[in-house]
C-alpha cells in the first residue's frame, strides 16, 4: 500500500515535449482516473509511472520512494494493458504465476496466490487453458490476476476495457472497481471514456494537450469545470457552449439578442468582454414561467427515458436539451427553454478559464 | 447433371495428369535400382519392378570398392551429407534467430546499418562470393574438413529477414508485461519469444535442412577426400564417363537413397511445417 506523487512530470521526445509538468498526488487506497482524447498523453503518463518511458524532467515518488531510476520490475507496480498481453503459449496459470516465478518466490506461495486470485476472479476451473481459448471477458480477468497476484504497491490500467464490447465493459467496470475496493490497492486507471472516468475514479485528472486541465472528484469536474475543455469532456451529450457578451447591467447578452442573467455567486464581469457561456442539456426545461431562450427544433431523439432535442437559436447556434421523456416537441416547432442561472457555467473566451 | 460431373472430372484429369509427370521420373528411378544393368540399358527399360533390388541397395551402401567414387561409401556418403544439412540448418536458425531478437527488441547506435547489412548479403549467395570464400577457408586451413564444408553456409539473411518479420508481430506490451514481471532480455527470449517461434522454427529447418542436403557446388570445391564426399556429389561421380560403364542399378539406388532423408524431414516435420508457414500465432 502506498501513496503516488507526481511532481512537475515533464516528458520530451527529441525536441517535441508531450508532457509539460503534470502534478498531482494520489492517496494510500485511491483511485485515480487519468482520462482525455487520444494523444493527450495520458498513457505516457501511466507508462512513466510504470518505468517504461524514461522521465525527461519532473519526479516520481511511490510510498515516499523517489523511483525515476529504479527500473520497472523494482517498482513494485503491476499493469493491465488494453490487449491484454498475455502470454500466448503459457496457461492462465502459468501467466498468473511467471511475474512470483521471476521474483524466485517458493513453489507453494506461488500456487496459493494463483488460487487465491482465480477464486476471486472466478477463473477456478479455467487455469490450465490457453489465452486463446478464452472469451475477451475471462481475458481481461486474467490479466488482472497476474496484477493481483504480485500484491503491488499500485495498479496501473492502461484503456482495459476498450477492447470489450459494450455490455461486458459494463460489468467489468463494476468489478474493476469492487474489486479495487476490496483490496485498497492505490490505481491509476488511463481511460478516454467519460463515463467509464465517471463512474469509476474517486479523483479524475483530465488531460488535454499534455496538461492536467483539472483535478477534482467527479462531481466537482461536473459542477464547476475548471475550463472550457473539461466543460465540454465531462458529461454526456456534451456541454452547450454559446458566446456571450457582459451588458452594462451585468446580463449577459447572447448574439441572438437574448438577455440571460448572471450567475448569482459570479464575479463583476466588465462590459464588452468577450465571453462563452456553458449551459449542460440537461439543466435546460422545458418551463412556461421564465423562459429567455427560445429555439426552433431541428430534430428530437426519442430515448424512452429522456428526450434530447436538437434546437438553433435565432443567430444559428446549435443548442441540444435533454428533457423528459415525456416531453415532444416537432420539427420546426418554436420551443421555450429555462435557464438555472445558477447552473450556468461562464468562461473566458480567450484563455478557456472558469469565471 | 451430366455438366456438373462433367465439370468435376476434367480438374481431376488435370490434377492426375500432373502428378504424373512428377511422379513417373521417381517411379523409373525406383524400378530401375531393382533391375539388372542390363535390363536398363536394352532399350525400352521395363516398367515393371525386377528382382535385383536388395543387391543393388546392399551393394550401392556397402560395397563401395566396385564403385567408381574412389572408395566412398554410399553409407557414408549419406553420414557426410546428413551432418552438413544437420549443422547448417541448425547453425543458421540459431545464429538467425539471435540476430534477428537484437535487431527487432534492441535498441542500438547502428542498428539499421546492420540491419541493411545483413539485409544486403541476400544478394550475394554462395556461388558469387564462392571464390574469395574458398581462399577464406583454404587460408584458414579447413580444406576437407566438416567446418569448412558448413560455416561459410551458415550465415543467412533469409531467416534473419523471416524471423524479424514474426518478432515485429509480437506486441510491444507482450514485452512491456514481461519487464514489468521481471524477466531480462535473455528470460524473455527463452521464456516467450522461442516458444512462441516453434512453428516458425520448425518450417524453416525443413527449408534449410533440404537446402543443405542439396548442396553441390560448395561440397564439389572444398572436398578432396573420398571420406569427406557427400551424396549428391557422389551421385555425379557415379555417372561413368567414356570407357567405363555406367552401373545404373547402382545410380539409382544412391539416387533413391538420397532422396530418403529429405522426404523423412518432410514428412515428419509436415504438420509443423504448414502450421509455421500459414498460422500467425499472437
Amino acid at each position: 500500500m502506498a501513496e503516488v506523487s507526481l511532481r512537475a512530470l515533464r516528458k520530451s521526445y527529441g525536441t517535441t515535449e508531450v508532457i509539460h509538468g503534470v502534478s498531482c498526488d494520489i492517496a494510500d487506497g485511491e483511485l485515480v482516473v487519468v482520462v482525455g482524447p487520444s494523444g493527450c498523453g495520458k498513457s505516457t503518463l501511466l507508462r512513466m509511472v510504470a518505468g517504461l518511458e524514461e522521465i525527461t524532467s519532473g519526479e516520481i515518488a511511490i510510498g515516499g520512494r523517489v523511483v525515476n531510476d529504479i527500473e520497472a520490475k523494482d517498482r513494485d507496480i503491476a499493469m493491465v494493458f488494453q490487449n491484454y498481453a498475455l502470454y500466448p503459449h503459457m496457461t492462465v496459470g502459468g501467466n498468473m504465476a511467471y511475474g512470483l516465478k521471476m521474483r524466485g518466490l517458493p513453489r507453494e506461495e506461488i500456487a496459493s496466490r494463483v488460487a487465491r486470485a482465480a477464486a476471486i476472479l472466478q477463473l477456478d476451473g479455467l487455469l490450465d487453458r490457453k489465452p486463446r481459448q478464452l472469451s475477451g471477458g475471462q481475458r481481461q480477468r486474467v490479466a488482472m490476476g497476474r496484477a493481483i497476484v504480485r500484491d503491488p504497491k499500485v495498479f496501473l490500467f492502461d484503456e482495459p476495457l476498450s477492447n470489450l464490447d459494450a455490455k461486458l465493459r459494463g460489468q467489468m467496470r463494476v468489478e474493476i472497481r469492487r474489486l479495487q475496493q476490496s483490496l485498497a490497492t492505490t490505481s491509476i486507471y488511463v481511460t478516454h471514456d467519460q463515463v467509464e472516468a465517471m463512474t469509476l475514479a474517486d479523483r479524475l485528472v483530465v488531460m488535454n494537450a499534455g496538461v492536467a486541465e483539472q483535478i477534482g472528484t467527479p462531481l466537482a469536474l461536473y459542477e464547476r469545470p475548471a475550463t472550457i475543455f473539461v466543460a465540454g469532456f465531462i458529461g454526456s451529450p456534451a456541454m452547450n457552449f454559446l458566446s456571450a457578451v457582459p451588458a452594462e447591467d451585468g446580463w449577459l447578452a447572447l448574439g441572438d439578442g437574448t438577455r440571460l442573467r448572471p450567475p448569482p455567486d459570479g464575479a463583476a464581469l466588465a462590459p464588452g468582454r468577450k465571453l462563452t457561456l456553458g449551459l449542460r442539456p440537461e439543466h435546460l426545461a422545458r418551463d412556461g414561467g421564465i423562459a429567455p431562450l427560445t429555439v426552433t427544433v431541428e430534430l428530437a431523439e426519442m430515448l424512452g427515458a429522456d428526450t434530447i432535442v436538437h434546437g438553433r437559436l435565432g443567430d444559428g447556434a446549435l443548442l441540444l436539451a435533454r428533457l423528459p421523456g415525456t416531453a415532444r416537441a416537432k420539427p420546426g416547432e418554436r420551443l421555450p427553454l429555462a435557464v438555472d442561472p445558477a447552473r450556468l457555467h461562464v468562461f473566458d473566451r480567450e484563455s478557456g478559464k472558469r469565471i | 447433371m451430366s455438366a456438373r460431373s462433367g465439370i468435376d472430372w476434367l480438374p481431376h484429369a488435370i490434377l492426375l495428369a500432373g502428378v504424373a509427370i512428377v511422379a513417373f521420373p521417381i517411379y523409373v528411378t525406383l524400378v530401375a535400382s531393382t533391375l539388372s544393368v542390363s535390363d536398363i540399358v536394352n532399350a525400352p527399360m521395363p516398367l515393371i519392378p525386377g528382382g535385383h533390388g536388395l543387391d543393388s541397395y546392399r551393394e550401392a551402401l556397402f560395397a563401395g570398392s566396385s564403385l567408381r567414387t574412389s572408395g566412398a561409401l554410399v553409407s557414408r556418403m549419406l553420414l557426410n551429407s546428413l551432418v552438413m544439412a544437420l549443422v547448417i540448418a541448425t547453425g543458421k536458425i540459431a545464429i538467425s534467430i539471435l540476430s534477428a531478437y537484437a535487431v527487432v527488441f534492441f535498441r542500438f547506435p547502428l542498428r539499421m546499418v546492420f540491419f541493411w547489412m545483413i539485409f544486403v548479403t541476400l544478394m550475394l549467395p554462395v556461388e558469387v562470393r564462392i571464390v574469395p570464400t574458398y581462399k577464406v577457408v583454404a587460408s584458414l586451413g579447413m580444406v576437407d574438413t566438416f567446418a569448412g564444408l558448413t560455416i561459410p553456409l551458415i550465415a543467412s539473411a533469409t531467416a534473419t529477414l523471416l524471423f524479424r518479420q514474426f518478432f515485429l508481430t509480437i506486441p510491444d506490451e507482450m514485452v512491456e508485461a514481461a519487464q514489468i514481471d521481471g524477466a531480462g532480455p535473455l528470460r524473455f527470449f527463452w521464456d516467450t519469444v522461442l516458444p512462441l517461434s516453434r512453428t516458425n522454427i520448425a518450417a524453416l529447418f525443413v527449408i534449410l535442412f533440404i537446402y543443405g542436403w542439396n548442396q553441390y557446388l560448395w561440397p564439389l570445391l572444398i572436398t578432396n577426400s573420398a571420406s569427406m564426399m557427400t551424396i549428391v556429389i557422389g551421385i555425379k561421380t557415379l555417372l561413368g564417363g567414356g570407357d567405363a560403364q555406367t552401373e545404373w542399378n547402382l545410380v539409382m539406388a544412391t539416387t533413391v537413397l538420397a532422396m530418403l532423408p529429405p522426404i523423412a524431414v518432410v514428412v515428419l516435420m509436415q504438420r509443423w511445417f504448414v502450421k509455421g508457414l500459414v498460422e500467425s500465432e499472437k
